[in-house]
């Protein structure tokens, strides 16, 4: 590529004199007042994945411990960390911390990590890369909504250093108005942070739709990019609602309004419409993003068009707008009357059809494609994988009589799981690994790239498809402890448990492991000089950039002359007839 | 930064951002950004629309016996003050839009004028709900309506509470373009700020006129 820039542009012009002079958007200013002000996407973006990352292991290290307290059916873990005069104070103590440990380990995985994850991340640097464009279309509001993620974060903190949260991250009434925990801290900043996805949402459907290259048309945009629309769409629409939730639930505590209060005649099942009607989108901000990172590792490390571009795209915007009108698919236990339940079951059912699409469009991608297996193609193959079992096991719960048996065991542990961290968290390492050259112009170690997203995938499903089995065995969700049952079920129970555990410590293992060769790699891995010292390219626009990327994205102005999945060795392999 | 700056533009207009390629697309960018901005302000009113149509639903006797001890004349004028000030918006807009500053000038300052009667007229209100005994949730002190009115007015204060939040904010940022229009800022160029302030406004005088029939004419 840039020898055919050069070729147009014969004298003067930066590219003209030599690129090593030239300065990428890491090293064109290394103060750290450039960093906090700075309005470039790409290290919005990168301030972004740090935070990201800090909130993920944070939210990691909680989730060990809950399951390390698990590994055993009665109290003892925990209980070396509470104090009390007699072994029943300590184990009511010790329960206390449970309930703040998994209610902040929820809080935070949702709020601060799985929300803004892909799109606040890749989402920022690629978008405008892979459009054309030189930045998002408002880059002020872009920064702001970054220091409204911190904000929203602090309060987070805040929430753990007084007197923590025990509501679960779903704040149900009436719990949540009578807890004498931090209810109004952490939920004022989960609305903070919802400001942020909102911005960061409007950004990104004015710069779809206002900033595309020339001759980018709809039809050439690159799948990941129609799956941010689509999420976007949701966070502009969804999020509100969870903001007016949210600051009803704070007036309710202060002021005790009664709209969610039935001693006043309100109603706490209309907190569980309002809080769904934003959360169950919500899952699809969170898996969505994903669905564009797979279409693009996929199609990139088989070398082959992606199979079903225009099935793919609109399953992202109807899975968004179905999303919409599935929310009382977690309210079947809640007395709603039958006919609502009976209609969320059959809409509910509707939504794995998009999804359906896309999965058979990726796997018939795969198909006589020249398939590398590198860390992201195996990150992507293991979503595949495991977001079908996650995907699959949503039916269960969609069905009305197994939910009603299912309903707050691990089985629904499990699902969402294999739904967020199967299918999201592994996203999420497909696109580090698969842009990670392109982002920072150090290679990272392959081996140790492949090493990873094998143990990740062992890890994981150690850990959680035990939790199906004990689930489905009747395991409730939420339990400190489990050693008041009949003996088969206890060793039923304990042995899964012990099995998960093993399996998150495997889980936690592989993802410390990736976070240190990744970092490692960023000051001492392999440097990348020009384009041909890439291991993969695609035809997309963010990999006719530099390497890394100059701060304005581009030297001049790319033209969309062909679709982002058009690899040329295909027409080469195939003579353009097929 | 500047070493980038080979881009031969032919026009660079001071208010044009370095990574538009026209002012024609930063506008029509201002502009789609806002509009998107309004859906989600919608949805935001939404859930307290819901939660009113919810609770209407519940306590039809409360709500009708409550609404009485609204000031409907109160309310209606405030309801005339937002009208007004939306079409002196509008001809603000269109002053902006058509270079003339001073036509500008007064057409915000009037409609700041209306935005701040406004509130002076809910200040009025509150006070007097306050002095009966009418307050929100569980701090409510006046028996005098049958049923469980506290809910009512719940509601009351949470709504019109939120909307005169979003006419404070109006009032801000009607008196930065203000102080914008005055240095010359906008002319028919680039008046999006104008036009984006404008649809917020006329926005909030939307909830208004939903919210004053839905708390104040309930018979």
């Amino acid at each position: 590529m840039t020898t055919a820039t050069d070729a147009i542009r014969p004298g003067g012009g930066p590219s003209a004199t030599g690129h090593a002079e030239e300065k990428d958007y890491l090293n064109v200013d290394n103060s750290i007042m450039s960093w906090l002000f700075t309005l470039d996407h790409k290290r919005i973006g990168l301030m972004y994945l740090a935070s990201v990352l800090f909130f993920f292991f944070f939210g990691g290290v909680l989730a060990l411990l809950i399951r390390t307290e698990l590994f055993t059916p009665g109290a003892d873990f925990l209980t070396y960390f509470v104090s009390g005069k007699n072994a029943a104070e300590l184990k009511l103590a010790a329960a206390d911390l449970y309930n703040q440990l998994f209610t902040l380990h929820g809080a935070i995985m949702i709020f601060l990590f799985l929300i803004p994850s892909i799109p606040a991340t890749f989402g920022n640097f690629f978008l405008p890369l892979m459009l054309g464009a030189k930045d998002v279309a408002f880059p002020r509001l872009n920064l702001f909504s970054f220091y409204i993620y911190v904000l929203g974060a602090l309060f987070f903190l805040y929430t753990l250093a007084s007197g923590g949260l025990d509501t679960g991250w779903t704040f149900y009434t009436p719990y949540s108005t009578s807890t004498n925990t931090a209810v109004i801290a952490s939920t004022f900043g989960a609305f903070i942070l919802g400001f942020s996805s909102i911005l960061t949402g409007v950004n990104f459907v004015v710069t779809v739709h206002k900033m595309r290259a020339p001759r980018m048309t709809w039809t050439r945009i690159p799948l990941f990019l129609w799956a941010l629309y689509s999420t976007s769409l949701i966070q502009i629409l969804a999020t509100p609602v969870l903001a007016i939730t949210l600051l009803l639930l704070i007036f309710e505590r202060a002021l005790g309004i009664g709209i969610f209060d039935p001693a006043m005649g309100g109603d706490p099942v209309l907190y569980q419409h309002f809080f769904w009607f934003y959360s169950h989108p919500a899952v699809y901000i969170m898996i969505l993003p994903a669905f564009g990172v797979i279409s693009e590792t996929i199609s990139v490390h088989s070398r082959k068009h992606i199979f079903g571009y225009g099935f793919i795209a609109a399953s992202s915007v109807s899975i968004a707008l179905i999303g919409f009108l599935v929310w009382g698919h977690h309210m079947f236990v809640s007395g709603q009357s039958p006919l609502a339940s009976l209609l969320f079951s059959m809409i509910t059912f509707a939504v794995a059809v998009p999804t359906a699409i896309k999965v058979f469009s990726w796997v018939a991608t795969l198909y006589k494609g020249s398939i590398v297996f590198n860390a992201p193609m195996l990150n992507a193959l293991s979503f595949i994988f495991l977001f079908t079992i996650g995907g699959l096991t949503g039916l269960f719960l969609a069905t009305l009589a197994t939910d009603v048996h299912l309903h707050d065991t691990y089985f629904v542990v499990a699902h969402f799981h294999y739904v967020m961290v199967g299918g999201t968290l592994v996203a999420f390492l497909a696109a580090i690994h698969h842009w990670w050259a392109k982002m920072f112009g150090r290679h990272y170690n392959e081996l140790c790239g492949r090493i990873s997203a094998i143990f990740v995938f062992i890890g994981f499903n150690l850990t959680f498809f035990s939790q199906f089995v004990m689930g489905s065995q009747g395991m409730p969700r939420r339990y400190f402890t489990y050693d008041q049952v009949s003996p088969e079920l206890l060793s039923i129970y304990t042995r899964m448990h012990q099995i998960s555990t093993v399996g998150s410590m495997i889980l936690g293992l592989a993802l410390t492991f990736t976070l240190f060769y990744l970092t490692h790699s960023l000051f001492f891995g392999k440097k990348v000089h020009n384009d041909s010292d890439l291991r993969w390219t695609g035809e997309s626009m963010e990999w006719k950039a530099a390497t890394p990327p100059s701060p304005h994205n581009f030297h001049e102005q790319p033209i969309a002359y062909n679709g982002p999945y058009d690899f040329k060795e295909i027409d080469h392999s195939l003579g353009g007839g097929h | 930064m500047s070493q980038v700056a080979d881009h031969a533009h032919t026009e660079h207009p001071p208010h044009l951002h370095h990574h538009f390629h026209s002012s024609a697309q930063q506008a029509a960018s201002a502009k789609l950004g806002m509009w998107v901005f309004i859906a989600q302000e919608i949805l935001f009113f939404s859930g307290l629309f819901m939660a009113y149509i919810a609770l209407r639903y519940l306590y039809p006797k409360t709500f009708l016996a409550a609404h009485e001890h609204l000031d409907v004349s109160m309310g209606a004028l405030n309801t005339v003050f937002l009208i007004t000030s939306s079409l002196t918006m509008a001809l603000a807009v269109r002053a902006a839009q058509t270079s003339n500053k001073k036509w500008a000038e007064i057409n915000l300052l009037l409609t700041i004028g209306f935005a701040l009667a406004f509130c002076v007229v809910k200040y009025f209100e509150y006070s007097h709900k306050f002095h009966l005994g009418i307050f929100p949730g569980k701090y409510y002190a006046y028996t005098h309506i049958p049923g469980n009115p506290e809910v009512f007015f719940g509601l009351y204060f949470v709504m019109t509470g939120m909307h005169a939040l979003h006419v404070v904010v109006g009032i801000g940022l009607l008196l930065w373009i203000y102080l914008k229009t005055r240095t010359g800022a906008f002319s028919a160029a680039y008046y999006s700020p104008v036009e984006n302030v404008g649809l917020y406004w006329h926005l909030v005088d939307l909830i208004w006129i939903f919210l004053f029939p839905l708390l104040y004419l309930v018979k």
